[in-house]
């Protein structure tokens, strides 16, 4: 698999004196040639604006923001590109299904059911949910291990559940949660699921007519596309039931003085002009991908996953978070008492690039009971050999530490 | 890049054994600061009188260079003018953007071994928590 590295440039470099050790993929993921080529290629052939210039250019970009749709579309497997919208990123998604759907649809007594796990963008839309419609925020209980017990979780979701929202990964655990069975549970007491896939469509095959999901958003940066862009799937009977939350140019199909309509979907709700480039880069990410196969990748990281939790579980003092399995990603970890930055910036000293910090999930680092952590995350261009290297990190900070806390 | 210019023996003592961690038990004036992107979290208290700080203490969670510098700084300033204390941020964060200090306008004593952080650009927000913390309570002294 160490075979692609060689497709990422940004990877072919010295970070202080040693070869960079990328492990920070869970914040964002680097870029292939392929999907720089194609940004590029964008600028330099057909950049102009999509759905109105008559002109050759305006075709050519149409048809690149059109097919990068159905790029996506055929990725996670959508009935159509109806359901496919382009926008910022997963919290752009999450927030449009709060502030269009949400807000519409539920009211005081209706229960928004999320877990203590999600990351501050599937969270505080929720919360500010509940203010303005008066339903009631509840929570998964989570088993010690970072998981949903099936069965609590299964009578957790009552008449009341209104909708679900959850991760299909965390960000944190790397637990890999039920998604399918929840929307199922969900489906049958007649709400809805809202799917935080950012952690999950880099990593794994993300079938949403298979989960059944009612919605999914997801971001292009995290599955080595560029920034800037990202996914909201919605199955289309809600989506053409909901309003659009930005106007103006591009969304419009008829505007008089004092009333207006909206185009079909999925443009209604890709108010301005839309992230063209940002698109056509997704679009050779998809590719890119597809060429490798999901089920290589997903296989990959898991094994990572479960390398890495083996190489650092031989190390003293290393506290490691989340299920023993069923995870991929990441390993969310702390070493003694050295604290996570410090901790980070010993491995930088290194050449390895990991997080540190509460990863946007706050509630969850009090749930853990610590303030912060590190976590090293894996993609299909990391290798055992780069989980030595952190090993061998851990271990010279260990050293550093214990003298001069000496 | 050396560690060692970072995480010089001083800091790691304040670090272990912080000064004036604590709280103060009357007429204090308390500033929370956090570094909502890395989780740090400080609050500083500080008990003024006359345009002296009198008292000052500090408790918080965080690395090691944001608790150390808070240590120093509570330190410091106890027993300088509002005014002084605040001249006193400012030179710390000019020092922490790598600008040389007169050593004669600012004894630095303990907080010389911050001067490395500089060199982590990554990190200066650590150092820095505390003394915007006595910042924001010195000006609020003088309302």
């Amino acid at each position: 698999m160490s075979q692609y590295i060689k497709d990422f440039p940004i990877l072919d470099q010295q970070v202080n004196g040693n070869p960079l050790i990328y492990l920070d993929s869970g914040a964002t993921s680097q870029k292939p040639f392929k999907v720089i080529e194609a940004v590029e290629t964008y600028y330099k052939t057909m950049n102009s604006n999509v759905h109105r210039g008559v002109h050759t250019l305006g075709s050519r970009a149409t048809d690149a923001y059109e097919g990068a749709r159905e790029k996506v579309r055929r990725f996670i497997n959508a009935g159509s590109t109806q359901e496919i919208i382009f926008n910022r990123g997963t919290t752009t998604g999450l927030n449009l299904v709060a502030s269009s759907y949400a807000r519409e649809n539920l009211k005081e007594g209706d229960e928004i059911l999320i877990s203590p796990s999600e990351h501050h963008s599937n969270l505080i839309p929720w919360q500010q949910v509940a203010k303005v419609t008066g339903a009631t925020l509840k929570y998964f209980e989570l088993e010690p291990d970072g998981t949903l017990d099936l069965n609590k979780a299964k009578a957790a979701i009552t008449d009341r559940t209104k909708l679900v929202a959850i991760a299909q990964v965390s960000n944190v655990l790397g637990t890999v949660f039920p998604v399918k069975e929840l929307a199922g549970w969900v489906h049958a007491k007649g709400g809805v699921i809202v799917i935080d896939a950012a952690q999950s469509v880099p990593h794994m095959k993300v079938d949403v007519q298979d989960l059944d999901c009612d919605f999914l958003a997801f971001s292009g940066h995290k599955m080595v596309g560029p920034t800037g862009i990202g996914v909201l799937y919605g199955k289309e009977a809600l989506l053409n039931a909901m309003e659009p939350i930005e106007f103006g140019g591009e969304m419009i199909s008829t505007v008089g003085l004092y009333d207006s309509d909206w185009k079909e979907l999925p443009w209604k709700f890709e108010g301005g002009t839309p992230i063209i480039a940002g698109a056509v880069g997704l679009g050779a990410a998809v590719d890119y991908l597809e060429s490798i196969g999901m089920d290589t990748i997903d296989a990959h990281d898991r094994h990572l996953v479960a390398y890495a939790m083996e190489r650092m579980g031989e190390l003293e003092g290393v506290s490691m978070y989340g299920p023993r399995k069923d995870r991929t990603g990441m390993v969310t970890f702390n070493l003694d008492t050295v604290h996570p930055h410090d901790l980070a910036t010993v491995l930088d000293a290194e050449g390895i690039a990991i997080r540190a910090g509460h990863h946007c999930c706050q509630p969850l680092m009090r749930w853990l009971e610590v303030t912060a952590t590190a976590r090293a995350s894996f993609y299909l261009y990391n290798n055992e050999s780069d989980i030595d290297r952190l090993v061998a990190g851990l271990k010279k900070a260990k050293e550093y530490f214990g003298n001069v806390f000496r | 890049m050396s560690l060692d210019d970072l995480y010089r023996r001083v800091i790691m003592d304040h670090y272990q054994q912080p000064r004036n961690r604590g709280q103060i038990e009357d007429g204090s004036i308390t500033v929370d600061l956090n570094n909502p992107t890395c989780g740090d979290r400080v609050s500083v208290q500080m008990r003024v009188k006359n345009g002296i700080i009198e008292e000052a203490m500090f408790e918080g969670e965080g690395c090691s260079i944001s608790m150390a510098s808070a240590s120093m700084m509570t330190e410091t300033v106890k027993g300088l003018d509002v005014e002084r204390a605040v001249y006193l941020v400012d030179l710390f964060s000019r020092m922490m953007q790598g600008e040389e200090i007169d050593t004669e306008e600012f004894p630095l004593e303990d907080i010389e071994a911050l001067q490395g952080v500089a060199k982590f650009p990554a990190r200066i927000k650590c150092a820095t928590l505390a003394w915007k913390a006595l910042e924001k309570g010195a000006k609020e002294s003088a309302n």
